[in-house]
C-alpha cells in the first residue's frame, strides 16, 4: 500500500514566545516492510536552528530552536510512505515462560536481539511494573502457552474491558491511572498492555504512528485514524517483534505506518518542547492518511 | 588523666576499635592526641566542644535549609575530636578509592556506549535499564575531556578484622566535600595546636585541583567560566552549594540563570550572555533538561543535552551518571574491574546479593535474618530493613515482595562498623554532677576523588560520620554527627602538598560574571533591608507620640498609608512580610554574603519571631530590630565585595530610602496646613535627624529648616539629596563597568525639587500654603521617578531573567 500522510500541528500562543526548544518525532522509520519515498517538513516561522539525528532507539529526531519572538508555531509533516504486507507468521512462537527466562540475567553472554529486547522489559515512567498488571494478564498466559497467543489474548481482553473514550484521559495519563479508570485512548490502551507484558517479564515497546483513514470496505472505520496512533510491539522469538493494536483489536498489517518506537509515549511524543513566555496557548492537531 | 577519661570508653569485641588495640592500649598514632588532650585537661576539651558548636551556629552551617516544617535550619553536628588515619593505611584507602573512581568512569563509558559488559553477561541489563537515572537520550554521548565521572565519593567502614569495605558509591552529585572542608576549618579553630603538631595533610590543594580541572577544557582564547548548578535554596544541602561557590570562586546558579543558544550554553550575567564551559552540578540527572528529560522539571536548562551532544560543555558529573548509585552493582564490580581495567578490585564492596539472580534470591531467602535488604532502584517505595528486626508477619510480607519482583531488591551482609571516641557530656542538669568523657560510636567515612589530567586524585581527608547512638546507622538524616578525618603525613614536608600541575591558569570569576538573578536579588535585598528600617522608624517615632492627642491620629493615618495597620494582636507590627522577603532575598544571595552577615540576618529573624512570640513591648522590639538592621547596613558597607552586584544593592537601599522619605514628606505637606512643632519633631525622628537638627540649629524646629535638613542637606546621610547623589554615583560606576550611559530617569524630578525655594514655605499665608503644596507635588514626582528608576533597572539588568518557562507536548 502507498500512503500520503499529512500531520499538521499548530500552536497559537497567548503572547510572544521569546525562546523555545522543540523535539519532533515526525519522520517514519524505514524497515523491511516500510519505505518512506518522500517526506517534507514545513515550519512556520523558520527556526533559528534545525538538527536531525537518530535517537537512542534509532528513530529520526528533529530538534528545533527558536530565538526570536513568535506567537504561533506551525509544523506540517507530509509523508509519502509505502507499506508492504506483514509476513505470515503463525502462533508457533516459543512458550512465554521460555522467553521470560531467556530475558532473565544468567551471567552468560546475551545475543544482540535479546539484549535489545531487555531495553523494553523494565518499567518506564508511563508504564510501571505492578502486581495488578501481572494479575490482570494471568488468564491470558496459561502455563506453556505460546507467547504470541498470550499476547493476542491480552490484546482481546484489553480491547473488551476498556472503553475507548477520547477526552477521558490526557497526554500525561499513566498506565496505572488508565488501568484504574478502565478507559482511555490508543496511548492508554498501549501503555496498559505494555505494563501487563513487562510485569510478567516480557519485552514490549510503544509504537507511535498512523492508521489509514478509510478502512477497507468490509471493516468499520478504524478508531484513532484522525490523529496520530499508537500500539504495542511484543518481542516474540523466533518471530521477532510482532505489532498488536489493542485499540482496534488486531494484528498490525498494511493499515499502519510506523513513525517511532520507544519504552513509552515519553520517548516518542510527536512534538515536545519548552517555551519561554507565551502565556496560555491553544493547540490544534490534524492528521489525514490517504491510501493511493 | 587521659586514661582516666577513657574509663567511660567501652571496647566491643565485635568491632574494630579505631582508638584502642586488642590489649586495650591506645594505638601509637592516637597517642600524641590523647596525651595532648590529657595535658590540657577536661575543661579544655569541653571548651573546644562548645566552641565547635558555637562556630557551627555562627557560620550558619546547616544541613537542611527550609526543609523543616518549622522553618528552622537544622544545625550541622560536628564532634571536634578527629579520626586519625596513618600514612600507611591511607595509601591503601587512597589507591582503592582512586581505582573505584576509575572503574566507575569506565563502567559509565561502557553503559552509555558499546554496552559490552551487558552483552557478555558481566553485568545484568536490568541494572541500567531498570534504573530511573539511566538516561536514554544520553546513550552514545561522549563527554568533552573524556571523563564521565569528575567527582566521586564512596562510603567506607571497616569490619572487626580492620579491613575497609565500600558500602555505597556516589556517582551523581556527591554531597559533603564542602562540609568536610568546613569541618576542618572549625576543628582548626578549636584545636589549632593539635592539628599542627599531628602533621595532618591539608585539603586546600584538592579543591584548587577540582576548580582547575573544570576549567581546563576551555579554549585558550576564551575566559573560562564554570558554574555550580543548584536546585535552589530549598535543597537540603544548599548551605554546601553556597559554601563551595564561595570556596571555589564560582558563580552559584539555578537553571533559569542559564540559557542554550544553538550549541552553546550561556550564563545570563549583568554584562550580558557569557559562555559557560563547565557545570559542577548539584541538580539530579533527570531534572537537567526539560526538553529531553523530565518535562515537569522547571529546575533545568532547556536544550542542555544538545550542548553536551555537541561537546561544548563539561558536565561534572556526566548526565545519567546516577545510574551507578545502587547497591545492586556491588556484586558485579570485581568482574567489571577485571574486564574493564584488567585489575583486581582493591577496595572490596561489602558482600552483596542482587536478588535478580535466582541463586542469589535463594541464598537471601535462606539467610534473611543476617542480611540488610535494600531497594535496587532509588525510585522504589521501600525503606532499608534489617532482616533480624522483622516480626514474623513483616518477614512474610518481605519474602512475598522479594519473590514477586526479585530484581528490585538487594541484600547485604551486616557489617559491625568500627568504633571511635566521641566526647560526651552527661548529667549536669538538676544539680547532678556533670560527667565528661569518651564514649564509643560506630563510624563510617565518606571519601572523595576528583578527575585530574593525571588520573583520579583523592582528598586526603573526608567526612566521617558517627551514629547518633550505639546503633550501626551512620547518617546525618537519622540524627548522627560528623567528624573531621586527619590523614597523618608520612613526614612534615608532605603536610602541604605542592600545588597541582598546571594550576590556576586564569582567574575563575570576574565581576561581570555575576548572574542577573543574583544581582536582582541583591538589589531587592537592599530595598527590603531599607524598607524594614524605614517602617520600623516610622512605627517607633509614632509610638513615642502616643500621648499627643492631636498628632497621634495623624501619625496613625500615616502608618496606615505605608501599609502598617498599627499595632495588631499578632504583634508582628506589619513588618513580618517585609522581613520574610528580606530573608528570602538573603537566602538567594547567600553565596555573596559573609558568614557573619548571614548570621546577622538569621539572628534578626529569630529575634523578631521570638519577640512577637513572647509578646514583648513593641517599643522594645523595634529598638532591637533597628539595631540589627543598622548592623546589616554596616555589613553592606564594610563586608562585601564592591562589584556591580553590590552597587545595585546599594542603589536599592538608596532608592528605597529616597522613595520612602519623598512619599512621607509629600503625604504631610500636601495637607497645606503648617505642621505643628511636635509634628516636625516626629518627622525628624522618622528621618533619624533629631540630633543633627539640634546641633545645627539649637532651636525648636521650623518647617523650612526641617525640610532643608531632610531633603537638601548633602551631608546628612538620611537626606533626599544624599540619596540621589549616591544613586547617581553608583549608576555612573555601573554604566562604566557594563557599558551604556548612566540612567537619567531621576534627573528631571531631582532638578525640580532642587529649584524649590524653602524660605517661602514657612507661615500661614495663602502663598506659603501654595508653596508647600507645590513642594509636595515635586516630592511626589520624585517618589514616582524613583519607582520608574527601579523598573528601568529591572528592564536593563534583569530582563534576561525568564518570566515563565513551560513544557508543551502534542500527540
Amino acid at each position: 500500500m502507498r500512503y500520503r500522510v499529512r500531520h499538521e500541528t499548530v500552536y497559537h500562543y497567548g503572547g510572544n514566545v521569546a525562546h523555545s526548544h522543540q523535539l519532533l518525532h515526525l519522520s517514519p522509520r524505514d524497515s523491511e516492510r516500510q519505505h518512506c519515498r518522500r517526506r517534507t517538513l514545513t515550519l512556520q516561522p523558520q527556526p533559528s536552528s534545525l538538527r536531525e539525528d537518530l535517537d537512542a532507539f534509532g528513530n529520526l529526531a528533529t530538534r528545533l530552536e527558536y530565538d526570536l519572538p513568535h506567537d504561533r508555531l506551525e509544523v506540517l509533516a507530509e509523508l509519502d510512505v509505502e507499506v508492504g504486507p506483514e509476513e505470515a507468521s503463525d502462533s508457533a512462537a516459543q512458550p512465554w515462560e521460555e522467553v521470560r527466562d531467556a530475558l532473565t540475567y544468567s551471567g552468560r553472554p546475551m545475543a544482540t536481539q535479546y539484549l535489545d529486547a531487555c531495553r523494553f522489559r523494565m518499567e518506564s515512567s508511563y508504564a510501571k511494573l505492578k502486581q495488578v498488571f501481572t494479575d490482570y494478564g494471568a488468564d491470558c498466559f496459561a502455563a506453556g502457552s505460546p507467547l504470541l497467543l498470550g499476547a493476542e489474548a491480552l490484546m482481546h481482553k484489553v480491547h473488551r474491558e476498556f472503553t475507548y473514550a477520547p477526552g477521558s484521559t490526557d497526554i500525561r495519563t499513566s498506565a496505572v491511572e488508565a488501568f484504574e479508570a478502565r478507559r482511555g485512548v490508543c496511548q492508554d490502551f498501549a501503555h496498559v498492555m505494555i505494563a501487563c507484558l513487562r510485569s510478567r517479564g516480557l519485552a514490549a515497546r510503544y509504537v507511535s504512528g498512523y492508521l489509514r483513514t478509510t478502512a477497507p470496505a468490509a471493516d468499520a472505520v478504524a478508531v484513532g485514524a484522525d490523529a496520530s496512533h499508537a500500539w504495542v510491539s511484543v518481542f516474540c522469538p523466533p518471530l521477532g517483534w510482532i505489532d498488536l493494536d489493542p485499540t482496534n483489536d488486531r494484528r498490525v498489517g498494511t493499515d499502519h505506518i510506523v513513525i517511532a518506537w520507544g519504552r513509552d509515549f515519553g520517548d516518542v511524543s510527536p512534538l515536545r518542547g519548552v517555551i519561554i513566555g507565551g502565556g496560555q496557548h491553544r493547540l490544534s492537531v490534524r492528521v489525514s492518511v490517504q491510501a493511493e | 588523666m587521659a586514661e582516666a577519661r577513657l574509663e567511660t570508653y567501652l571496647s566491643d569485641a565485635r568491632r574494630y576499635d579505631e582508638l584502642l588495640d586488642n590489649e586495650g592500649k591506645v594505638r601509637p598514632h592516637w597517642r600524641p592526641l590523647i596525651d595532648a588532650l590529657a595535658r590540657d585537661g577536661a575543661d579544655a576539651v569541653r571548651r573546644g566542644v562548645d566552641l565547635a558548636r558555637r562556630l557551627i551556629i555562627e557560620n550558619g552551617v546547616t544541613y537542611n535549609v527550609y526543609a523543616d516544617s518549622q522553618g528552622r535550619d537544622r544545625p550541622w553536628v560536628l564532634d571536634p575530636l578527629p579520626i586519625l588515619i596513618t600514612a600507611a593505611e591511607w595509601r591503601e584507602i587512597e589507591a582503592g578509592v582512586a581505582q573505584r573512581a576509575r572503574l566507575f568512569d569506565a563502567l559509565l563509558e561502557d553503559i552509555y556506549g558499546a554496552q559490552r559488559l551487558l552483552a557478555d553477561g558481566s553485568v545484568p541489563p536490568q541494572l541500567p535499564f531498570g534504573h530511573p537515572n539511566f538516561l536514554w537520550p544520553c546513550h552514545g554521548l561522549k563527554p568533552v575531556g573524556g571523563n564521565w565521572l569528575h567527582v566521586y565519593a564512596v562510603d567506607i567502614s571497616r569490619s572487626a578484622d580492620g579491613q575497609w569495605w565500600a558500602l555505597a558509591d556516589r556517582t551523581q552529585t556527591p554531597s559533603g566535600p564542602g562540609y568536610a572542608l568546613e569541618n576542618r576549618h572549625i576543628v582548626s579553630r578549636v584545636f589549632p595546636e593539635l592539628l599542627n603538631d599531628a602533621g595532618v595533610r591539608s585539603l586546600g590543594a584538592f579543591f584548587l585541583a577540582l576548580r582547575d580541572n573544570l576549567l581546563s577544557t576551555a579554549p585558550e582564547e576564551e575566559t573560562p567560566l564554570a558554574v555550580i548548578l543548584t536546585p535552589g535554596a530549598f535543597n537540603e544541602t544548599y548551605f554546601e552549594h553556597a559554601y563551595l561557590a564561595r570556596q571555589l570562586g564560582l558563580p552559584l546558579v539555578e537553571g533559569h540563570d542559564l540559557t542554550v543558544r544553538g550549541d552553546t550554553l550561556f550564563l545570563k550575567t549583568l554584562g550580558g550572555l557569557r559562555r559557560v564551559h563547565a557545570i559542577l552540578r548539584r541538580l539530579d540527572d533527570d531534572f537537567c533538561d526539560p526538553v529531553e528529560l523530565r518535562a515537569d522539571s522547571a529546575l533545568g536548562v532547556p536544550g542542555l543535552i544538545g550542548v553536551v551532544r555537541a561537546g561544548r560543555v563539561v558536565m561534572a558529573n556526566a548526565l545519567g551518571s546516577g545510574v551507578l548509585e545502587s547497591a545492586a552493582w556491588m556484586g558485579f564490580m570485581p568482574a567489571a574491574a577485571e574486564r574493564l581495567l584488567g585489575e583486581k578490585l582493591q577496595l572490596p564492596s561489602v558482600a552483596t546479593w542482587w536478588c535478580g539472580e535466582p541463586p542469589a534470591l535463594h541464598y537471601v531467602l535462606e539467610n534473611i535474618d543476617r542480611l540488610v535488604i535494600k531497594p535496587a532502584y532509588p525510585n522504589q517505595n521501600f525503606q532499608v530493613v534489617f532482616g533480624r528486626d522483622l516480626a514474623a508477619a513483616e518477614r512474610d510480607q518481605l519474602v512475598k515482595r522479594l519473590n514477586a519482583r526479585p530484581h528490585a531488591y538487594v541484600a547485604q551482609e551486616r557489617l559491625a562498623f568500627s568504633q571511635a571516641p566521641v566526647w560526651r557530656s552527661t548529667g549536669g542538669g538538676g544539680g547532678g554532677a556533670q560527667v565528661h568523657g569518651f564514649s564509643a560510636r560506630a563510624l563510617g567515612m565518606r571519601i572523595y576523588a576528583i578527575a585530574t589530567p593525571s588520573g583520579y586524585r583523592v582528598m586526603p581527608g573526608g567526612l566521617a560520620r558517627i551514629a547518633a547512638d550505639t546503633a550501626d546507622v551512620v547518617s546525618m538524616q537519622r540524627g548522627g554527627g560528623s567528624k573531621d578525618v586527619w590523614v597523618l603525613a608520612p613526614d612534615r614536608r608532605s603536610v602541604d602538598e605542592a600545588n597541582v600541575a598546571g594550576a590556576s591558569r586564569r582567574v575563575a570569576a570576574r565581576h561581570d560574571d555575576l548572574p542577573s538573578s543574583l544581582a536582582e536579588n541583591l538589589f531587592w535585598l537592599g530595598r527590603y533591608s531599607e524598607r524594614c528600617e524605614d517602617k520600623a522608624r516610622l512605627l517607633r517615632a509614632t509610638l513615642s507620640v502616643r500621648a499627643n492627642a492631636l498628632l497621634w491620629p495623624q501619625a496613625l493615618e500615616t502608618c496606615e498609608h505605608f501599609g502598617l495597620p498599627a499595632f495588631d494582636d499578632s504583634n508582628s507590627l506589619g513588618l513580618k512580610a517585609d522581613l520574610q522577603r528580606l530573608a528570602w532575598c538573603a537566602a538567594q544571595t547567600r553565596s555573596q554574603l559573609s558568614a557573619e552577615n548571614w548570621r546577622a540576618i538569621s539572628v534578626l529573624q529569630r529575634e523578631f519571631q521570638e519577640a512577637a512570640h513572647f509578646k514583648r513591648e513593641p517599643r522594645e522590639i523595634l529598638d532591637t530590630l533597628l539595631l540589627s538592621l543598622a548592623g546589616l547596613a554596616g555589613f553592606a558597607m564594610d563586608d562585601m565585595t564592591q562589584d556591580d552586584g553590590w552597587r545595585l544593592m546599594m542603589i536599592g537601599r538608596r532608592l528605597e530610602r529616597l522613595q520612602f522619605l519623598a512619599e512621607l514628606l509629600h503625604h504631610r505637606l500636601q495637607l497645606g496646613a503648617t505642621p505643628s512643632q511636635s509634628e516636625l519633631e516626629w518627622l525628624l525622628d522618622i528621618g533619624d535627624s533629631t540630633i543633627t537638627y539640634r546641633t545645627r540649629y539649637l532651636a525648636s524646629p521650623r518647617l523650612s529648616e526641617t525640610i532643608d535638613l531632610l531633603a537638601f542637606d548633602q551631608s546628612n546621610p538620611r537626606a533626599l539629596a544624599f540619596q540621589w547623589h549616591e544613586i547617581e554615583h553608583y549608576l555612573v560606576r555601573v554604566a562604566a563597568s557594563l557599558g551604556g550611559a548612566p540612567d537619567g530617569t531621576l534627573d528631571e524630578a531631582v532638578a525640580n525639587v532642587e529649584e524649590m525655594q524653602l524660605t517661602a514655605i514657612d507661615g500661614d499665608s495663602g502663598r506659603a500654603e501654595r508653596a508647600r503644596q507645590s513642594l509636595a507635588q515635586s516630592l511626589n514626582e520624585l517618589g514616582l521617578a524613583a519607582g520608574r528608576l527601579s523598573d528601568q533597572l529591572s528592564l536593563k539588568h534583569f530582563s534576561l531573567i525568564d518570566v515563565s518557562i513551560r513544557s508543551v507536548v502534542a500527540a
